[in-house]
């Protein structure tokens, strides 16, 4: 397995090349103009000048190799020099990616974002395995009985409406009619007491239901698809005929087998947290990755949109090589030698 | 009802009844249309009467989809009949609530058809065995490795695959393991359903030979389920031939393979080879017509009478009853002698 995982990590450093390379070339085709957003005072010049100072006139490839070695090389040393408390080399003027917009180092960004990411998003994630499984196993269980068509119904709801519709209508019911939950993640709520905890917990009520209910309309799908196959299997025949209680058979024999796709599933799904969930951060207005990568785009911040998306490039790759070890684990007949 | 009084075997004239099945019936029902209302029912076994004597084999034969597996399971509830009696050990167990059942189940037990299929994959050898022990004896850790051993041992296995899983194993030793759990519990009684359909010429032998020699030693009682009439006439007792749901003939094995009297029953035995060219050569074939009717839709009056070679008008009319002959067989035909 530990073979395994090493040549598959080495075969990933040429695709992540690729990807990199791919998302260069294709923001830099992109007609944008860091200087766009600057007032229109701004004589030609000057912008040429501001382009000029940001590098923009380059070659593509030069551009793109600094960028590759900035990434690649500067940010892991200053991160290595921080974590330590060394210095390696020239530490003072090395040059870490910057941000064209906030001229502040991307990375350092990343770091103020991702917490208020993970809470929202990474928790919306883990509501939602936790709703989908036992809804996945009692429709497949009771197949066509009323709890299922209503767990059908209720899925297709989740999977066709889009997060930015259901957003909106939570903050209409929730928020103005209703006046119980805050429409605005307030990032700045120190949780230092148990009313600033319960106010953490009502404001992340929202944005975390949203995107659970369209997560755990897809997970629960595929674990009841995955339960249906294996109900009808022989085995479980087999721990029926041994005497098994009727709970020992489902939980233990077909749940365990089935969740072998699905914990597939869920590990695919995990770099998107870390994407960030970007419409729905902005409607709630919490200020994760998702937002970031907005304001990186609209502002042409190409230092910064290329740097978050290869990191999601990243993580990508990473969670399948994950998931196809948890198959490894999880399923004895599959062996990675 | 009780059997025809064997020819061969004299001590099974004494042996009390094991198993007594009476008027069982099976129906799946089919739903169709928008609200998925109930349309009909597949009458999968209709109406099988048959005793299995302490020690004896009863053979189940006929061709595939004639319902076969269906009584064999239902004869161990698994699955529920629509009607009839099903008694063991002289208790309903059709009847029987799920508590007082799972506590009968050790008595009974069933080898599957496909060896691969009816062991979880994801469970060692080890536990697969161990796991009804664990549910209805209690044992010592020690006392249960040491069952499973001489488990394995039992049926021709190398104890040491205890900890290995299923899919490490080829089809005949599988069967082999599929075999140690269902004696894992000291049954009085097994369903081999089709035990070795699934296995090469090669292995069949072997599965079959262990089965008999497990029979003498542990005084077992089979349902041996096949569609292979020459090794029913090598293992069983006596031979139920089935067709499109119910029996039409039930006899002693030598007498029904000497003179079948059912003309099914006399088609079907027609189409097995003879070992003797001289014999084989002289072979005529009964060839029937047209196709198995849909078991949601039978005929009216006998179930056979649409590819009967001998059919009448009181064939469509009038149900034949499952009568006695005075040479001690059953059969369901008007004009069996």
């Amino acid at each position: 397995m530990f073979r395994y995982a090493m040549r598959r990590l080495l075969v990933s450093i040429p695709t992540l090349l690729a990807i990199s390379f791919i998302i260069f070339a294709l923001l830099d085709l992109a007609p944008s103009d860091p200087t766009a957003n600057l007032p229109l005072t701004i004589p030609p010049e000057v912008r040429e000048k501001i382009r000029a100072s940001l590098g923009m006139n380059e070659p593509f490839i030069i551009r793109y190799l600094l960028w590759l070695q900035q990434f690649l090389v500067n940010e892991p040393l200053n991160m290595i020099e921080q974590w330590t408390g060394w210095t390696i080399g020239d530490s003072e003027n090395r040059l870490r990616v910057i941000s064209w917009a906030t001229r502040s180092p991307v990375v350092d960004l990343i770091v103020e974002r991702m917490p208020q990411t993970l809470w929202v998003v990474g928790m919306s994630y883990v509501v939602a395995v936790l709703i989908a499984v036992p809804i996945g196993v009692i429709s497949a269980y009771r197949q066509y009985s009323w709890f299922d068509q209503i767990g059908t119904f209720v899925s297709m709801l989740g999977f066709s409406i889009p997060t930015f519709f259901t957003g909106l209508l939570f903050i209409v019911i929730f928020s103005v009619w209703l006046g119980w939950l805050p429409s605005i993640y307030d990032t700045t709520l120190v949780v230092d007491s148990w009313d600033s905890f319960m106010a953490q917990v009502r404001q992340m009520i929202m944005p975390t239901m949203v995107l659970a209910l369209a997560n755990a309309s897809q997970i629960s799908r595929f674990m009841r698809a995955s339960m249906l196959d294996n109900l009808n299997q022989d085995y479980v025949r087999t721990a029926r005929a041994k005497g098994m209680k009727e709970r020992t058979v489902v939980l233990l024999h077909v749940l365990r087998n089935s969740l072998i796709p699905v914990v597939t599933v869920i590990a695919l799904g995990v770099p998107t947290i870390f994407g960030g969930a970007i419409i729905t951060e902005q409607i709630f207005r919490v200020n994760g990755i998702g937002a970031l990568l907005i304001v990186g785009i609209e502002s042409a911040d190409i230092p910064l949109v290329q740097t978050l998306t290869f990191i999601f490039a990243i993580l990508i790759v990473l969670f399948n090589l994950i998931a196809d070890l948890l198959y490894g684990i999880l399923d004895p007949r599959i062996r990675y030698d | 009802m009780s059997l025809a009084e064997p020819t061969t075997r004299s001590a099974a004239d004494t042996a009390a009844p094991l198993v007594q099945v009476d008027d069982l019936a099976v129906h799946f029902p089919v739903y169709s249309g928008l609200f998925r209302r109930q349309v009909g029912a597949i009458k999968a076994v209709d109406g099988v009467s048959f005793t299995v004597r302490r020690g004896e084999t009863l053979g189940l034969v006929g061709e595939s989809g004639c319902g076969k597996s269906t009584t064999g399971r239902a004869v161990l509830r698994l699955y529920a009949p629509t009607r009839g009696r099903i008694l063991f050990e002289g208790k309903d167990i059709a009847t029987l609530g799920e508590g007082a059942l799972r506590r009968l189940r050790p008595r009974m037990q069933m080898i599957f058809q496909d060896p691969q299929a009816s062991l979880n994959p994801r469970m060692t050898v080890g536990s697969i065995i161990a796991e009804p022990l664990d549910e209805h004896l209690r044992l010592s850790q020690a006392q249960r490795r040491d069952r499973v051993r001489s488990l394995l041992d039992a049926v021709g296995m190398n104890p040491a695959f205890a900890d290995r899983y299923p899919h490490e194993f080829s089809g005949g030793q599988r069967q082999r393991i599929g075999i140690a759990r269902a004696l894992a519990l000291d049954p009085g009684f097994i369903v081999c359903d089709e035990p070795i359909a699934a296995l090469d010429v090669s292995i069949q032998a072997q599965v079959v030979n262990l089965l008999e020699e497990l029979q003498a030693r542990l005084g077992l009682t089979y349902l041996f389920i096949s569609h292979d009439l020459s090794m029913v006439r090598h293992i069983a007792t006596h031979v139920a031939v089935m067709y499109l749901g119910g029996v039409v003939e039930l006899a002693p094995r030598d007498l029904l393979y000497a003179s079948p009297r059912h003309p099914y029953t006399q088609a079907l035995l027609s189409a097995v080879p003879a070992p003797d060219p001289k014999v084989e050569a002289t072979r005529r074939r009964v060839i029937l017509k047209g196709d198995v009717p849909s078991p949601a839709n039978p005929p009216s009056g006998c179930r056979f009478r649409t590819r009967c070679p001998i059919a009448e008008a009181r064939c469509a009319a009038e149900v034949p009853a499952f009568r006695k002959l005075p040479d001690g067989r059953q059969v369901a035909c008007h004009f069996a002698q």
